[in-house]
């Protein structure tokens, strides 16, 4: 019971979303109308962590909590990118995770869309021109938006996932 | 229609001695024709006189007083309840004859295919005549027949240890079985009346409420052994998957059920039913046999062995509605008694026919790779369609799913057991209410248990070269599975004249009045305290109905062609047989959850790479088997307690010639006080 | 069967396949706002099926006919088990099949053709799901059974319309001991057979926690939406059984669109209440492991033995 007392004095504490698109968010290439289409209001998203640092998933996974919730957009995560219509890429893609980064796009069905997140997503950030690095996302999967910062904050993500729904006006 | 029933039954007898001619064919492959021929013939004829016999209620009457004069001749006498039996018997004889006709050629080269077709003619005309007995000489005569031309069936492979052992701890449990036979038989007897059941039927009346507990007792014993109660199943897991699979089908399908006739024939018929303990611990037998049975069947690996275990499960089930219909009966409410013995009857119909299928494609199975171990078989589904597709069928009915023949006997099961508890007294009302959970529980894990034989077997990836290079099975082989299978939706189908068939044979026996059933779309059944309803066809119709129209919605909204992947397996590269599920993963949760009665035997054994430390581990082993208890607690025992007299009674043979020529005078001077003294 | 009662076992299919998804996102909704956040609209899983129905599907290489054929077979098996339950009106024109055991198996029907599905790819997720999801519904066979028995000995009879009718008949005996217990062991096989808290979290992404999930890893588009659908339709049926078997007041007796409205305001309003119910049960336990499940089926197998006693001795 003192758990529900607890729960009705906290209240609702989802905030809401900022109005403008911050600099971070750019779309890479046209989104398909047939993915606009589809992925009207039911979204499922797998993150895929393709060898970051964790620091973006840390953020990510603020974005499940009562603060910053994505389901009320209708967005989720899944298990399995069967189930997926969004990946939502972090890290550097190392050279082990090259190949099942390729693999977890492959198994996604039709259509679907590619947001990478983070700076090491987008160029390789602190960690280009290593070794262990491959190549940034768009090297090994076309990706639709990309969402710059290190790392960026969940409501950037947030707004970044919402562009490649094409749910906000965004410039290139 | 009075000649047909004799001309029909020596037609049956023709055809099952000409199966048994392959003894003389010249080649192999004529003992094959001909046993195949004879044993779908007299299949045939035999269906016919069981039907003829219980459409028209005539019965078949034959006696041949002059042979083996001095006990009394052979006298053979088809009602209805036996015909039920002999139904079974032919019905499943047909399919098995086109089946062994392929099957027996894999034998050829390696073991005689000439003595396993005698043995085959042999059994199966022994046990119709099992069926038609009518004296206890007759019967114990056809009982030891079909039990010897089994055991030989059973060793076919007499090169495999494992054949050898199951043969002779069947010819032991059988003979066993036999003796108590006899020593019920004879105090049947006791009052003085001929062999005939006609006259034994007379005279059971007048004997003393000890000796009819004793019979009773003796008979539940010896035919149990053979329907494969617990604990005198021991037989069963071992002979039923070593002899070859069109043997076992008829050793599952049909040999067991004749152990449930024995009863109902001695406990229902002669004795004309008993106090309301003969049916509570007849109950008890069977809750406990069903439980058992399905617990082990789930947690085997060897495909045959699984369904045998699933075969004991099934006889406790037929034997719980045996046990409420001597109890109902004893209570005087006989409707109630006569529903719970239809049910019995009805399961064990559909029991022989998807048995008799599971084992005909585990058959083709062990023809296509060499192996019963399910933890070396998968992918069959696609390279065996045929064979799965049966299998999928045949488990679908023996996990008692909608709409096929097994769900019925299962809710006909329950109903009488519903019908019971009402009117019961509260001892009684328990004991049912145990009833009900038991069978409700053994449904559950027989699903959970051919979810396992299937998926594990035939689904998903081979888990051997054996199983990768598996291949369809030869055409008539095909065959004989397809008409097995087939029967389960027929019987569903047409349940209501095969239930109506059953009453009516049981109207036969005083006391058992028929059930106010209402046959017409579906099944009412007006109990006397209330009205259940059932609709196997109705339920089909609207599943057909419902799955075509979602399939033709699907394909019209969203009807693109799918695109092929790769199994997700979180990004891996490559995919190996080793990261599928096995067979013992599969049964590990509910093997955790029954440890108690398991009580399995776990070994781990660790192997370190440098002795002064236990964490360097080099390799892992870890084994665990689980030993039936029954064995360790009663069969072990005995065994050792035979052996120890066997060897106490050894030291008479100390190899002495003239310690042996001192035994024969000794008997000789005591044969000759006992002369001289009377 | 005449043609007004194809019309309406029809009406009724097309009412529970909509109400099927509200009755979830209700629940989704209730627990969000419980967890003090927003929470998807009530109206989501509509968007989620529609998104579904127009997804590609992809198909592992090892999978065979049965893997196609699972999700028609579980879709078609729930909404035939709809169609048999009285969810607007008593007795239905199906009424002649509507058993408390077919519906049982029926149901076990689509557990039997989902963890085969679960199992035809071959990997381990789904094989471990199938073994679990097998595991829990053979634990749960005989509590079902026993509160089956004690609702059959009250009417005298399994058939769902018989059932309905006496306890409508007989107010009082909606709130003897016999019904009481028989609901509570009916609501915790319910909570064990559709996937829910404390059994099997729905919403969870790891996979060694899965049951029902972990069975449908597999599965994409069209295939997909069945699943799920055909999930949510189970919650429904369970939701209807326990409504309108223990408290049928409010279903029309005869077709009169007066008693119609009646019977679907009530109805929609018992739904809502369960559903409700469900959610703060859910917030308030935490999962269970799978080896103590065993136990919570065990006490609501006692439940079912006190059930059945209780209505013998009131008989």
């Amino acid at each position: 019971m003192r758990l529900f007392a607890k729960i009705r004095r906290v209240g609702l504490v989802t905030e809401p979303l900022p109005d403008a698109v911050p600099e971070a968010v750019a779309v890479v290439r046209d989104i398909d109308a047939r993915a606009r289409r589809v992925l009207g209001r039911a979204v499922g998203i797998r993150q895929v962590d393709a060898g970051s640092c964790n620091g973006c998933e840390i953020e990510i996974s603020g974005l499940g909590g009562p603060t910053y919730d994505l389901e009320r957009f209708g967005l989720h995560f899944v298990a399995s990118p069967r189930h997926a219509d969004l990946l939502l890429v972090t890290g550097p893609v190392t050279r082990n995770m090259e190949v099942p980064l390729r693999k977890t796009w492959e198994a996604t069905p039709d259509p679907k869309l590619v947001v990478a997140v983070g700076d090491c997503a987008l160029n390789c950030g602190v960690f280009a021109g290593s070794y262990a690095v491959a190549g940034p996302v768009a090297s090994v999967i076309p990706v639709d938006v990309t969402v710059a910062g290190c790392p960026p904050d969940p409501n950037t993500i947030l707004l970044g996932i919402l562009t490649a729904l094409g749910r906000l006006e965004t410039r290139r | 229609m009075t000649g047909l029933s004799p001309t029909l039954f020596w037609l049956m007898v023709a055809g099952y001695v000409t199966a048994a001619s392959g003894l003389l064919m010249p080649t192999a492959r004529l003992t094959r024709i001909t046993g195949a021929i004879g044993a779908i013939a007299g299949g045939a004829a035999g269906l016919s006189l069981a039907c003829a016999t219980l459409w028209t209620g005539e019965s078949l009457t034959l006696a041949a007083p002059g042979m083996i004069q001095a006990a009394g001749g052979l006298a053979l006498h088809l009602d209805r309840l036996g015909a039920i039996f002999l139904a079974i018997i032919s019905g499943v004889a047909i399919p098995v004859g086109l089946y062994g006709g392929a099957y027996s050629a894999s034998y050829e080269g390696r073991y005689s295919t000439r003595w396993m077709a005698l043995n085959v003619g042999a059994f199966l005309i022994s046990m119709s005549l099992v069926t038609a007995a009518a004296s206890a000489f007759t019967f114990v005569l056809c009982w030891e027949l079909m039990a010897l031309s089994s055991f030989f069936l059973v060793i076919t492979e007499h090169e495999r240890e494992e054949s050898v052992s199951a043969a002779l701890w069947y010819l032991a449990m059988t003979h066993a079985g036999l003796l108590a036979l006899l020593a019920a038989f004879y105090l049947l007897g006791s009052g003085g009346a001929d062999g005939s059941f006609a006259a034994l039927r007379a005279g059971a009346a007048q004997l003393p409420p000890g000796t009819r507990h004793a019979i009773f007792l003796l008979a539940l014993a010896g035919f149990g052994s053979k329907a494969g109660i617990v604990p005198l199943h021991v037989w069963l897991p071992r002979a039923h998957p070593a002899a070859p699979s069109h043997v076992s089908a008829l050793m599952s399908a049909v040999m067991v059920k004749l152990g449930i006739y024995g009863l109902l024939r001695v406990g229902l018929d002669l004795l004309g039913g008993g106090p309301a303990w003969w049916g509570t611990v007849v109950i008890l037998c069977g809750a406990v046999t069903a439980l058992t049975g399905v617990l082990y069947a789930l947690v085997e690996d060897d495909l045959k062995r699984l369904l045998a275990y699933s075969t004991i499960e099934n006889i406790g089930l037929v034997l719980l509605g045996v046990g409420a219909g001597f109890l109902f009966r004893s209570l005087g409410q006989p409707e109630a008694a006569t529903l719970a013995f239809a049910a019995a009857l009805l399961h064990a119909v559909n029991h022989a026919a998807f048995k008799g299928a599971l084992f005909l494609s585990a058959g083709s199975i062990l023809h296509a790779t060499g192996t019963r171990d399910m933890n070396r078989l998968g992918g069959l589904v696609t390279r065996a369609p045929w064979t799965a597709a049966v299998f999928l069928v045949s488990a679908m009915s023996i996990a008692a799913l909608p709409p096929l023949n097994g769900f019925v006997s299962e809710w006909l099961l329950f109903q009488a057991f519903l019908s019971g508890v009402a009117h019961s007294q509260a001892s009684i009302a328990g004991l049912l209410t145990i009833g009900v959970g038991a069978l409700a529980l053994t449904g559950g894990l027989a699903a959970a248990t051919f979810v396992k034989a299937f998926g594990i077997s035939c689904l998903a990836i081979p888990r051997s070269p054996e199983a990768e290079h598996a291949h369809e099975s030869p055409r008539l082989m095909r065959a004989g599975m397809l008409l097995m299978a087939a029967y389960c939706p027929l019987l569903a189908v047409f349940t209501i004249p095969v239930l109506a068939t059953i009453i009516g044979a049981l109207a036969e026996v005083p006391g058992l009045p028929a059930v106010p059933a209402a046959f017409h779309a579906g099944l009412t059944l007006h109990t006397s305290n209330g009205v259940a309803a059932m609709s196997p066809v109705a339920i089909m119709a609207v599943l057909a109905g419902t799955l075509v129209i979602v399939w033709m919605f699907v394909r019209v909204i969203a009807g693109r062609p799918a695109r092929i992947g790769d199994t997700w397996g979180c990004g891996r590269i490559g995919q190996t047989p080793r990261m599928e599920y096995t067979s013992s993963a599969f049964a590990e949760p509910l093997r955790r959850v029954f440890s108690q009665l398991y009580r399995p035997a776990a070994d781990t054994a660790v192997g370190v790479a440098r002795p002064e430390s236990p964490y360097y581990i080099q390799s892992m082993a870890y084994r665990t088997q689980l030993h039936p208890w029954f064995q360790r607690a009663i069969y072990e025992p005995l065994i050792a307690a035979v052996e120890r007299a066997a060897a106490w009674t050894r030291r008479l043979q100390s190899g002495s010639v003239n310690a042996y020529v001192g035994y024969i005078v000794l008997a000789l001077v005591v044969l000759l006080i006992v002369v001289m003294g009377f | 069967m005449d043609v007004t009662g194809i019309v309406c076992e029809a009406a009724q299919a097309v009412l529970g396949l909509a109400l099927a998804p509200g009755v979830v996102g209700l629940i989704r909704r209730v627990k969000a706002r419980l967890q003090n956040r927003r929470g998807a609209p009530v109206w989501q899983p509509y968007a989620e099926l529609r998104k579904l129905f127009g997804k590609d599907m992809v198909v592992s290489p090892n999978a065979s006919w049965v893997f196609r054929a699972a999700p028609f077979v579980v879709f078609g098996s729930t909404l035939v088990v709809y169609l048999l339950v009285p969810a607007f009106i008593t007795p239905l024109p199906l009424n002649a099949a509507a058993d408390l055991f077919a519906l049982v198996y029926l149901l076990l029907l689509g557990t039997f053709a989902l963890a085969l599905g679960g199992l035809d790819p071959g990997s381990a997720f789904g094989g471990m799901g199938s073994s679990r999801e097998m595991t829990i519904a053979a634990l749960s066979e005989p509590a079902i059974a026993l509160a089956m028995l004690s609702l059959a000995l009250g009417a005298g009879s399994t058939n769902l319309g018989e059932i309905a009718a006496r306890t409508i008949a007989n107010p009082l005996a909606a709130l003897s001991a016999g019904h009481v217990f028989a609901f509570a062991a009916l609501f915790i096989v319910m909570l064990a057979e559709t996937g829910r808290l404390p059994v099997d979290n729905p919403a969870t992404h790891l996979e060694l926690t899965m049951i029902h999930e972990a069975m449908t890893l597999e599965y994409s588009g069209p295939c997909l939406a069945l699943i799920e659908w055909a999930s949510w339709l189970k919650l429904t049926v369970f939701f209807t059984l326990a409504a309108n078997l223990f408290l049928p007041w409010g279903l029309a007796t005869s077709l009169t669109p007066a008693g119609l409205a009646i019977a679907a305001v009530t109805t929609v309003a018992k739904l809502g209440v369960l559903a409700v119910a469900v959610a703060v049960i859910e917030t308030r336990i935490a999962k269970l492991r799978l080896f103590r499940v065993p136990e919570l089926l065990a006490v609501s197998f006692v439940l079912g033995l006190l059930a059945v006693t209780s209505s013998f001795s009131v008989r």
